[in-house]
């Protein structure tokens, strides 16, 4: 078992959303490298506990990568280094002994700091609200074999459907943009026949919410990079298409009224 | 967009408000961030259209003298003229041409008055900086500096105009002498590697901007999308190698005024 | 309040009771549904499935998550599948064997007629969350595909890629923000419950506290539904998620709500053993891998050779030794003790020597790597990213760890807690899997409650209240129950001693595993009980949680969730120590047979085991509901 030395930790505190923050800086003397990311931060907590001094706060819940609860900014990048791995998958091994490890909240002004490294994300759920659902009223559903979904569509809606919610894709975009999550869910359920009813009420809704908090797209991918689950940013050619139809059907439907 | 935090129950988010009186559907289009994208994606396209055309155009000083009833005149200059007598039986001269003009200057407009709202969108979007500094990992140059490329073409579209539309600046400037205008205009050596530099940027400017506008326009078939990078290298390197051989050649001597070689200089004047 | 077990099971024949009842309740008429508010602890998949399709009839339903969002909930880990009676393989599945498997699986320790009822709607929940856009994995043909699970011996789980949870969770979260977008549901995020306010013998509402400033707040309602999740984190190490806990369970406890079949806890065979003593949490690795992995140890506790140089001949693959006919793939508690007999035994592998190894090197030579690789990848990366190590190299090192709780809040058919009023649904409550749950089950039973279930039998309570007064928080009760939450918070932030909770997390967690985990006695039970009061003494003596109690603090979040568990984990050995038997996910070393399997004793103990809380956690009080069996026949699990 491999023991990682003198590692130096630069973590944001912030007492609370319109405090002043400033980093703080931490040494970690030993830890194992089977050690996760998360679990270091435990193990300063704990001492920190100790000490009498205030723990740090931080978003964190299933750690297994699927939950969407963890987050922090390690390095300059979203759920740090390690490709296609949130933060609660990291592991200390991906760090060397005497490293320096920088750790930020995610920045967006939709996404105020609450405490320390933990943000509200709340206007993701917004999105959602506004129309990322299939109408379907409890027990009046038809058979579930009813409509064959041939497998490639299937999967690419399960491609998309792997969005774990976590906002890596707004903090690690230069402009704080929404689009990959937004994206995701558009192309989840309008790939879908179950979609075809509501898909351009939708994502005329959707994307529209998604204005109301979020920064625009200019297609720099980093959003992709970020994402714990590699979604691929085809998602939001397929958003950019259906909403575009959407403002065209949209106003044919409501003509008609 | 603010980052204050916002507490306590939430219901209701969804429910209409009472629709606003409906806006024409463009504007309406160009309301959110997505819309204005697709107006960027058209206006860009509509420059990328009129950067090739334009290159293919200049490539005529590469055919240098020819007859034209029965006058040697350079072919680039015969080419000027065509562009000003285009669809002369049904409308008057140049209106085709200003039409065109209008045209890309209407997305001129378009493209820059989008990306300036759509800038202080992004500013908004993030009013505090992160501070520790990032490791992007695949945005590149190209699209990251696309402000900085795109002002600086629009600077040197002024001075492009200057010293070949208007002649402001360039004092050998002859109107309609398009061979003879280019060649005074490019001999200087500073002017020549200004035009390198600036279509280098252009070409940094149109990578970013061809692959961003295929993606904004929603362009995605799971056969093609693998090329879509591959198409905005082409399209850039197709316009830089164009457009720099024209200051090139011109240093070289391959592009060379010589007055006697014509009988003849562009609006039937005789010199 | 002194408990009656009324368990309300309707008349008639087995496979027609759910729809008789469905035929007689009583009914809110559309109209008056505006005036009746109901309050959802959770939203994991019972608690979202619940708000919503509550809200969508019209209910006003005020739901609280203490995440940030209701799609965090832990229902989102599963990765198997989830069952359901549809027979779309033509293998002879049937609502009759779904049931038959499902009480069987569960030792014969479940009620029949609530486990027949979930098999009849485990059908529609296919239907429903189909509808609602789950991407199911598909035949090329367009058709639901399914796989076969632990228990069973037909294809009837559906599943998502390994993230059937996530996706699950997904859709029950999207039409809960549908109804929330639309005005029907309210949802207080970051909110915890810290109480259950009791007026006139009747859950009157719930006590909050705002995570985010330590806020304590009343909320009143005509009927309250608590769907908070198991207390498998009373062990401390399990795959639950950090947050679980089971505050809000026990803090109904403490009010009058029974707690039936603590004890019965599911302990799952493959999960990446402890690595180092930092340890947070233990990752599951699915099941599924059991089908082309092989289990062994080295014969020899003193083996220093690397497993690739250990030779056949001093190899133990004790599964496929004892079990000879299911080897590998032996039921969760089964294969789940017999590793822990190897370790104990000293032969277990890894730095530690806590783990036994899953091996596929016999898989990859018989079918190739590319084939394992394409069946498991997700596995392998996953395993890689937590241990460094590449399972194609190195056999996989795996070992038991606590992962669901079958016991919870007792309740009746109508899912209503011996409190009137309070209801309780999913892993919360004890209903449907007996003394062990089998796989892909859990999220069909969370989703029947929350879908299928509440809708119909909340109906009956609430409509004796339609334009009766209730009380509302003005009421002394609430304003004593804020009182005593908030005086509670200030005691931990007040104890200022020396060890924060997570310290005394882990002590209590070592403690009931190693005495209340896999294998139980009398003698480690009673050692327990004697060692948790002591424990929990220093705990509230030698407690230090630093920062306030008006900002973010989740030291103190942590303390008090810690405090539970101490009750909490008295009670699981309580009820180890009276259940002599051996059942499911309880096994008393005492009652085994001589091949060391499970001897139940259906003589003395088929029955569910209700606790009453007395105000003293070590004289909790006993009550017994019989079980008993109209369709069913008691016969032994026998997997050799």
């Amino acid at each position: 078992m491999s023991t990682l030395t003198n590692i130096t930790l630069k973590v944001w505190r912030q007492d609370g959303p319109d405090e002043q923050g400033r980093f703080e800086t931490h040494q970690i003397p030993e830890i194992p490298a089977e050690a996760s990311f998360l679990e270091m931060l435990d193990f300063l907590n704990e001492r920190l506990v100790a000490e009498n001094k205030e723990a740090i706060v931080f978003d964190h819940d299933c750690r297994e990568g699927i939950c969407g609860t963890c987050s922090l900014m390690i390095d300059g990048r979203a759920h740090g280094p390690q490709h296609g791995t949130a933060t609660c998958q990291l592991h200390m091994r991906t760090f060397a002994s005497g490293d320096e490890i920088v750790i930020e909240p995610w920045r967006a002004a939709a996404f105020p700091i609450i405490k320390d490294l933990m943000t509200d994300r709340a206007p993701l759920d917004r999105i959602i609200e506004a129309g990322g659902f299939i109408t379907a009223a409890t027990g009046g559903a038809p058979d579930a074999n009813l409509i064959p979904i041939p497998k490639p569509v299937a999967d690419a809606s399960m491609d998309a459907a792997a969005c774990i919610g976590c906002g890596a894709c707004v903090a690690a975009c230069p402009n704080g943009a929404a689009n990959l999550f937004t994206g995701a869910k558009i192309a989840h359920l309008n790939l879908l026949p179950q979609g075809q009813a509501e898909r351009f009420q939708r994502s005329e809704a959707m994307v529209e919410t998604m204005d109301e908090y979020f920064g625009s797209c200019t297609n720099h991918g980093e959003c992709e990079a970020a994402c714990p689950k590699e979604i691929s940013i085809d998602v939001i050619a397929v958003m950019n298409a259906d909403y575009l139809k959407s403002k065209l059907k949209n106003r044919k439907s409501l003509s008609r009224t | 967009m603010s980052q204050t935090l916002r507490r306590g129950p939430v219901t209701g988010t969804a429910v209409k408000k009472p629709p606003a009186k409906n806006k024409p559907f463009l504007l309406d289009l160009y309301a959110t961030a997505v819309g204005k994208k697709y107006v960027m994606a058209i206006t860009g396209l509509i420059g990328i259209g009129f950067v090739i055309a334009h290159m293919i155009g200049n490539l005529k000083v590469y055919l240098g003298v020819v007859n034209e009833g029965g006058e040697r005149v350079y072919d680039a200059d015969v080419y000027g003229e065509f562009l000003r007598e285009l669809l002369v039986p049904i409308l008057p001269r140049t209106y085709a041409l200003w039409g065109l003009r209008l045209l890309l200057i209407a997305a001129l407009i378009l493209h820059l008055h989008a990306a300036y709202t759509l800038t202080l969108l992004n500013r908004k979007a993030r009013p505090v900086k992160y501070q520790s500094p990032r490791d992007y990992e695949v945005a590149n140059f190209a699209s990251r500096s696309m402000r900085w490329t795109g002002i600086i073409v629009l600077a040197f579209l002024a001075w492009h105009l200057a010293d070949l539309t208007w002649g402001w600046v360039n004092p050998d400037f002859v109107r309609g002498a398009v061979y003879r205008n280019l060649d005074a205009s490019l001999s200087r050596i500073p002017v020549a590697a200004l035009y390198v530099v600036a279509n280098v940027l252009l070409g940094i400017h149109l990578f970013h901007g061809t692959w961003s506008m295929l993606q904004s326009l929603g362009v995605n078939s799971p056969r093609f999308n693998q090329w879509r990078k591959a198409a905005a290298a082409g399209v850039a390197t197709l316009i830089v190698v164009g457009n720099v051989s024209f200051p090139v050649a011109v240093l070289a001597g391959v592009i060379e005024f010589d007055g006697d070689a014509i009988t003849c200089c562009v609006e039937g004047e005789h010199k | 309040m002194s408990i009656t077990l009324d368990s309300k099971i309707p008349e008639g024949p087995m496979a027609d009771k759910w729809s008789n009842y469905i035929a007689s309740q009583k009914l809110v008429n559309p109209a008056n549904k505006r005036k009746f508010k109901i309050i959802v602890v959770g939203t994991g998949l019972a608690g979202a499935s619940a708000a919503a399709t509550l809200g969508e009839l019209g209910y006003q339903v005020e739901a609280f998550t203490f995440h940030d969002s209701p799609r965090r909930a832990h229902s989102i880990a599963a990765q198997g599948g989830i069952n359901a009676a549809k027979n779309y393989q033509g293998d002879g599945d049937s609502v009759h064997r779904l049931f038959y498997d499902t009480v069987k699986g569960g030792d014969f320790r479940a009620r029949e007629a609530n486990v027949h009822r979930l098999a009849e709607v485990s059908v529609n929940i296919i239907d429903q969350m189909v509808a609602q856009g789950v991407p199911f994995a598909r035949e090329y043909g367009g058709m639901l595909s399914n796989r076969s699970f632990g228990g069973a011996q037909v294809s009837r789980t559906f599943y998502a890629r390994g993230q059937t949870g996530q996706q699950l969770l997904i859709g029950a979260y999207q039409q809960l923000a549908r109804q929330i977008g639309l005005g029907n549901v309210t949802l207080w995020n970051r909110t915890e419950m810290v109480d259950v306010v009791n007026i006139d013998g009747r859950c009157a509402g719930i006590v909050t506290r705002d995570l985010l400033n330590g806020e304590v707040t009343s909320h009143s309602a005509h009927a309250v539904v608590l769907a908070t999740g198991g207390y498998g984190n009373a062990f401390y190490l399990s795959t639950n998620a950090m947050a679980c806990n089971v505050t809000a369970a026990w803090r109904a406890h403490r009010r009058g709500a029974a707690f039936a079949n603590p004890c019965y806890t599911q302990i799952h065979p493959t999960c990446i053993p402890q690595a180092d003593d930092f340890q947070s949490k233990l990752t599951l690795m699915s099941e599924s891998l059991r089908n082309d992995g092989r289990i062994w140890v080295p014969k020899n506790p003193d083996e220093t050779r690397s497993p690739d140089q250990i030779p056949e001949a001093d190899r133990d693959y004790y599964l496929e030794r004892i079990y000879p006919s299911f080897g590998n793939l032996a039921p969760r508690d089964v294969s789940s003790r017999a590793a822990k007999r190897a370790v104990d035994a000293g032969q277990g592998v890894g730095p530690l020597k806590n783990g036994v190894y899953l091996d596929f090197a016999d898989a990859i030579s018989r079918l190739g790597l590319d084939v394992v690789w394409e069946r498991y990848s997700n596995l392998f990366e996953m395993y890689e990213r937590i241990t460094g190590e590449d399972p194609r190299v190195v056999p996989m090192r795996i070992y038991p760890a606590s992962h669901y709780t079958m016991g919870g809040l007792w309740v009746d058919y109508e899912l209503q807690t011996t409190i009137p009023g309070l209801f309780c649904a999913g892993e919360a409550n004890f209903s449907d899997h007996g003394a062990n749950r089998l796989g892909a089950s859990a999220l069909m039973q969370g989703l029947s409650d929350g879908y299928f279930v509440l809708p119909y039998t909340m109906a009956p309570y609430l409509s004796e209240w339609l334009n009766k007064p209730i009380p509302d928080t003005s009421h002394e009760a609430f304003a004593a129950a804020e009182a005593e939450a908030s005086d509670r918070f200030a005691r931990y932030l007040a104890t200022n001693g020396t060890r924060g909770p997570d310290h005394f997390h882990r002590e209590l967690g070592k403690i009931i595993w190693d005495y209340c985990g896999m294998d139980r006695n009398k003698a480690g039970l009673e050692k327990a009980l004697a060692e948790i009061p002591a424990l929990h003494d220093e705990f509230q003596k030698d407690l230090n949680v630093t920062g306030s109690d008006t900002s973010v603090n989740q030291t103190l979040e942590k303390a008090a969730r810690v405090d539970d568990f101490f009750e909490l984990g008295m009670l699981m050995c309580q009820d180890a120590l009276v259940r002599e038997e051996s059942c499911g996910g309880h096994f008393r070393s005492e009652h085994q047979t001589q091949e060391g399997e499970a001897k139940r004793d259906d003589e003395n103990f088929a029955h569910v085991t209700a606790w009453e809380w007395s105000g003293d956690m070590a004289a909790p009080i006993e009550h017994r509901e019989p079980l008993e069996y109209e369709v069913m026949k008691f016969q032994t699990r026998s997997y050799k």
